[in-house]
């Protein structure tokens, strides 16, 4: 990362790593702060979601009927579509890891690239059920103009359906941004089984982000 | 006999690659500090931040005072006071005494203390660093904009309402979070992989312990803040509903969400001062302290019941009896932790060497304070009393008697404790003395007065009041003024010093690992990597008690 590194190698009289960051005694230390700097940050990010989850319950209790018929306004099947692509794009992910570890830079490009289009075909579904909200005015707040009944406060639901689906698009934009540098990295051949912790700690985000759906399809789209 | 041995195999020492020169002058130029990644330099130049908003809080806390003096007009309309209060509000909690210990002077003795070369992410530390500039510059821009009436606590539904610019201060508010977060991850990461050899968690100084308690309530807290922040621009913007009432939204809601974080940001704010004044106790009375695990665990406890405690904000928000009473209850837990700490400390002083310097004055001068601050809270943890008291001076008076006279006082008090560590100078004892003690004095006549028309009635944030409570109005605006004269005493008395030349001697003899390196440190901290064989108060003193009298 930084060569000032580079040049300190021989005077430690041993070989360095040549991304080994001077302030980190040895690599295991560097790689095992990298890791639990990764989880604290998921950690955070749970928080993060936390309140949009409880604001989902409480006014789920509140409004019981509403939930019941405005979940109905949205596609099971593109949310069907959504899910498997994000646990397949997992699956690519963990396989990508591995490819790392075993040094398998083909392997590991293929895979990342594979986690990139799904990534992609997700935001692609997504903004397709999003043009059809607003097609029919199933839209947060104010902005709410639907036309079928809907009992209760429909658009409540939408404020929990966009924020909820929206913050969790904007960590999946913000995981391709990561994706491609990682894979940026690996096509120059920077990872193999001695150096892949930045692959592994993307891919736990990523895993997160995929994680967050998994909880956010059964709750929006299959109430009933 | 020092309480570490420094190893100077030639394995290590060839590891050193001649930065030998201390920190401020190891490299040069405005573009070295501004993109550097040394602990050092960021946690001073966090501390020249906190100082420069600790100044513009300040005054506009003798605005609000001086307004305060007649229940009438005196230089400003009410419209004027409440901007005032919310700015005095705003940059205190968000820019001075959030960062002030854990930001400024953790940064720069964490890593020393810990025996590292610095923190695990110095990248992260300094984005850290340059995000709080840029949630600054939002406050700023909020101000310019002619500043916000909400009150720091942005209690919806006026805050959506509010035709002052909430959104700008809401997204300030929201960016310095994740400064706060990433400062958080950087320190727990550092605490637990960068230890150097010898240094288990029994003999880590408390100041650390403290540092870890709160960076666990700001990476578990702070994130939960920033999506109701962001919730409420959202809310302001495009109308979304959520806190709002005509869309069927709960603007309770908001305050639960928000003390979620805001009840553990008080002990974000407070913990680090426990940790400061372990510190400050143990060094200048040259005693072990009394009771180090019960202090460094009491910390997390506190961290852990800080999460549970959120709805005693709610007493009277339409929260139910029964979630009253939880609540209540566990409030009452808060307090056994903080006392275990305070009767340690006031163990460790008994029959120690205890020297009135400035650091322990301010020691002692938290001791006061923040027990008064402590066990007030007990009052306003009691349902029935609450409601009496709830949204009066008494509460004002309750968390300056914490923020104020515990936080902020712990906070100069570190900053005269490591001055020479950070600077190489000694200011002057005698002024620093004088100075602590005007702070103690003007602070106390400011609010325990308000304890006293608070009980009375007088509720707070109101612009003009009843001539029953203006003698006491009066006297809490003249004991700002002493407030404020000491505090610019202390200020002048240390960069006074600046102009010294040369290193001056160290004064206060110390044994955790920040003492052991050169002053100013260099600039990767240690020669060689320190081993640690002893407990962070092992003073020579204590050893020699210890062995019977020296012999």
């Amino acid at each position: 990362m930084s060569s000032a590194t580079n040049a300190h190698d021989d005077a430690h009289g041993q070989a360095h790593h040549k991304f080994h960051q001077h302030h980190f005694l040895t690599m295991a230390q560097q790689a095992s702060s990298a890791k639990f700097g990764v989880w604290l940050f998921l950690g955070q990010e749970v928080l993060f979601f936390s309140g949009l989850f409880m604001a989902y319950f409480v006014f789920r209790a509140l409004y019981p009927e509403t939930w019941l018929h405005a979940a109905e306004q949205l596609s099971k099947t593109m949310g069907g579509i959504n899910t498997v692509v994000l646990l397949y794009s997992s699956l690519t992910m963990a396989l990508a890891v591995r490819s790392a570890q075993l040094s398998d830079k083909k392997g590991l490009v293929n895979n990342l690239i594979q986690t990139i289009v799904c990534a992609f075909i997700f935001l692609a579904v997504k903004y397709v059920e999003y043009s059809a909200k607003f097609e029919h005015g199933l839209l947060p707040g104010a902005a709410y103009h639907g036309h079928e009944f809907i009992p209760g406060r429909p658009e409540l639901f939408f404020t929990v359906y966009f924020t909820m689906t929206g913050l969790h698009g904007i960590h999946v934009i913000a995981g391709i941004g990561v994706l491609f540098w990682i894979l940026k990295r690996a096509i120059r051949g920077d990872f193999d089984s001695t150096y892949y912790i930045p692959v592994e700690n993307v891919g736990l985000y990523w895993h997160l982000v995929d994680l967050v759906w998994i909880f956010l399809f059964p709750l929006l789209y299959l109430v009933r | 006999m020092s309480a570490t041995s420094i190893d100077h195999s030639p394995s290590h020492a060839a590891g050193e690659h001649g930065h030998h020169d201390n920190y401020l002058v190891a490299k040069k130029g405005i573009s070295s500090w501004i993109w550097t990644v040394d602990h050092k330099r960021l946690g001073i130049m966090y501390l020249a931040a906190v100082i420069l908003f600790f100044i513009v809080g300040g005054l506009a806390a003798v605005a609000v005072r001086t307004e305060l003096m007649n229940p009438t007009k005196d230089f400003m309309d009410a419209n004027a006071y409440n901007r005032m209060f919310t700015l005095h509000g705003a940059v205190m909690v968000f820019l001075v005494i959030i960062p002030s210990i854990p930001a400024s002077l953790g940064n720069f003795v964490l890593p020393l203390m810990l025996g590292a070369k610095d923190v695990a992410f110095p990248k992260l530390n300094l984005a850290s660093f340059w995000i709080y500039v840029l949630g600054a510059a939002f406050f700023i821009a909020t101000l310019v904009m002619g500043g916000v009436d909400t009150g720091w606590t942005f209690y919806t539904p006026y805050s959506i309402k509010t035709g002052s610019s909430a959104t700008t201060a809401l997204l300030g508010a929201f960016i310095l979070g994740f400064s706060s977060i990433f400062t958080g991850i950087n320190f727990l990461v550092t605490i637990h992989k960068m230890r150097a050899p010898g240094l288990t968690w029994d003999r880590l100084p408390l100041f650390v312990w403290a540092i870890y308690a709160t960076a666990l309530m700001q990476v578990l807290a702070t994130p939960v803040l920033a999506i109701t922040l962001g919730l409420l621009v959202l809310e302001r913007t495009v109308h979304i509903g959520i806190f709002d009432p005509v869309y069927g939204g709960d603007p309770v809601l908001f305050q639960h969400f928000f003390w979620f974080y805001s009840h553990p940001a008080v002990y974000i704010m407070i913990v680090p001062g426990f940790g400061m004044i372990s510190e400050l106790i143990t060094v200048h009375s040259r005693k072990g302290i009394f009771g180090y695990k019960p202090i460094a665990v009491s910390s997390v406890a506190i961290a852990f019941i800080g999460f549970l405690v959120w709805g005693h904000h709610l007493f009277v928000s339409s929260q139910s009896a029964l979630a009253g009473a939880i609540f209540s209850f566990l409030t009452f837990a808060v307090a056994v932790p903080t006392a275990i700490k305070v009767f340690s400390w006031i163990a460790t002083l008994y029959r120690g060497s205890i020297e009135y310097n400035t650091p322990m004055v301010y020691a002692l001068a938290f001791l006061f304070c923040f027990s008064i601050g402590g066990l007030t809270g007990l009052f306003l943890g009691t349902l029935s009393v609450d409601v009496h008291l709830t949204d009066t001076y008494f509460v004002i008076a309750h968390f300056h008697y914490v923020m104020m006279g515990g936080t902020v006082i712990a906070f100069i008090g570190g900053v005269h404790h490591w001055w020479h560590k950070f600077t190489g100078k000694n200011y002057n004892e005698k002024i620093g003395v004088i100075a602590a003690i005007i702070v103690f004095i003007g602070f106390n006549v400011t609010f325990f007065t308000q304890f006293i028309f608070g009980s009375q009635g007088m509720p707070r944030r109101y612009w003009s009041y009843l001539e029953q409570y203006h003698t006491g109005h009066m006297i809490s605006t003249y004991g700002s003024y002493i407030l404020a004269v000491g505090l610019f005493l202390a200020l002048f008395n240390l960069l006074a010093s600046l102009r010294n030349k040369g290193v001056a001697p160290e004064r206060w003899r110390g044994v955790s690992l920040e003492w052991e390196t050169a002053t100013p440190p260099i600039e990767h901290n240690f020669e060689s990597i320190p081993i640690v064989t002893a407990g962070p108060y092992d003073f020579p003193e204590v050893r020699a008690a210890r062995t019977g009298n020296g012999h």
